[in-house]
């Protein structure tokens, strides 16, 4: 069997909106799932204890179930919500690129709820006493004291869950969402290229998440020697 | 007589079914130095953290000022940014720089403007002899050193009485004194202190009362003098003597 490398050459520029919808997609459930992960670890912390519960509850359900399952689920399930919402007869088109964005902020926040918690409680108590003492609230407390030191603790945990949440991004493609590996497997589908499309894929992954990985050891190593 | 600075009345505080503080009751008046002292697990650390409600307490009230720290509807932050505190292991703020520490709360609690909240800053770190660290970070400085800047931090708020919680007991013995000789000219500039600590030579110097404490309970509640020169209690003697031995 020959193999046929020039169908990537061919599709470069379709491959290419599709690497940037992945990159696009990290991007936006990093930022995302931080922040909505930094509101759960707070809840999960919270001395109110319904509050800290339902956050618990949420983490705990997100975390036992597969991704691909959730991604399934709300592709589904959000349209018939909408639908029961607004009443239309038929379930709106929610489109798989809005259900990704969606889903991975939901799934995301669950796992960076669990860094920023451990980054929170790494903080000591006397940091949170000592601003409490100068009269800040607990928001301030939290947002201008307890928060930057926790988030400074956590950046290379915090790296290395974008890196797998970098390459878990390519589950989209089981609601037919066009990301880099969608793209791919959509060309050699329809080339019948699978096996070459499917190498490559693998082999830019490969190269740009061990790269990262490599570059967050590095400045773990320098954040090591700051400390 | 005018109302004390800080009126502690009855004070109990339980840690589940463990009393921590049993019926506590003293006050400090205005430009007063009070020291507190006892063994450690005596409960005068939880005690001074009860004034500014750093740590709640389920029995008892204390005013500061004529306002209750016990009162549900006190807005405390307002009240905590009228008492300077200062803590055994210092608390600055590691990722702020010195200047930044200083001039924190000024601009979020005071809303002083940034200038106006650095030049106080400078000024109270030219007080503490430390206006060449200005724009080091708290790493970079001793414990000593860390600790004045904590209390010009605390000065910074222009506080009505300062709290010490064993403000020189995480230092080395060198540092100690840099921090002390700062305590002891702001007591002779007639701020409110109460200081918990083991530095007796302190109390000695600036304190006009002193009290003993062991077990939760204030067993002792005295002027300096009738303190160092006829304990009433036996446990405050059996104490004195273990840390005046040497």
């Amino acid at each position: 069997m020959a193999f046929d490398f020039d169908v990537i050459q061919r599709s470069l520029p379709y491959l290419w909106k599709g690497f940037q919808y992945t990159v696009e997609l990290t991007a936006i459930a990093a930022s995302g799932g931080i922040f909505f992960g930094t509101l759960l670890a707070l809840a999960r912390l919270s001395s109110k204890r319904t509050l800290s519960l339902v956050a618990s509850g949420y983490v705990n359900l997100m975390r036992s179930i597969p991704l691909v399952l959730v991604i399934f689920w709300f592709f589904f399930l959000v349209p018939m919500i909408v639908q029961g919402i607004t009443g239309s007869e038929r379930p709106p088109q929610v489109g798989a690129e809005r259900t990704a964005i969606v889903t991975f902020i939901m799934f995301e926040a669950a796992y960076f709820c669990e860094i920023m918690r451990a980054g929170i409680q790494s903080i000591p108590k006397g940091q949170v006493y000592a601003a409490y003492a100068l009269g800040l609230g607990y928001g301030q407390a939290m947002r201008l004291v307890v928060l930057p030191q926790a988030f400074r603790n956590m950046i290379p945990v915090l790296l290395t869950q974008i890196i797998i949440l970098f390459q878990d991004t390519s589950l989209t493609y089981v609601i037919s969402a066009t990301d880099f590996l969608g793209a791919a497997s959509k060309i050699g589908q329809r080339d019948g290229r699978l096996v070459e499309m499917y190498t490559f894929v693998a082999v830019v992954y490969f190269v740009i998440s061990f790269t990262l990985s490599q570059l967050v050891k590095r400045l773990q190593k320098k954040i090591a020697v700051i400390r | 007589m005018e109302n004390p600075m800080i009126d502690i009345k009855d004070v109990s505080k339980w840690y589940g079914t463990f009393q921590v503080l049993k019926d506590c009751t003293t006050s400090v008046r205005k430009g007063e130095v009070v020291v507190v002292c006892g063994p450690s697990g005596s409960g005068k650390s939880t005690l001074i953290k009860t004034v500014n409600a750093l740590e709640p307490f389920q029995k008892g009230d204390i005013l500061v000022n004529g306002i209750s720290v016990g009162d549900p509807k006190t807005d405390l932050p307002k009240l905590r940014s009228k008492v300077g505190m200062v803590f055994q292991h210092f608390e600055l703020f590691p990722h702020l720089s010195i200047t930044e520490n200083l001039a924190l709360a000024q601009v979020k609690v005071l809303g002083r403007s940034r200038d106006e909240a650095n030049e106080r800053g400078l000024k109270l770190l030219d007080r503490v002899g430390l206006n060449a660290q200005a724009a080091k970070f708290p790493g970079q400085l001793s414990g000593g050193q860390q600790q004045r800047v904590a209390i010009a931090r605390a000065l910074s708020m222009d506080p009505i009485a300062m709290l010490f919680d064993e403000p020189t007991s995480a230092l080395d013995p060198e540092m100690i004194n840099e921090v002390l000789d700062v305590m002891v000219e702001l007591a002779k500039e007639g701020m409110t202190m109460m200081v918990v600590t083991h530095e007796m030579g302190f109390a000695r110097k600036v304190a006009h009362r002193v009290i003993f404490m062991d077990n939760g309970e204030i067993v002792e509640d005295a002027t300096k003098d009738d303190f160092f020169g006829k304990p009433r209690s036996e446990r405050a003697v059996l104490f004195l003597s273990k840390i005046l031995q040497h």
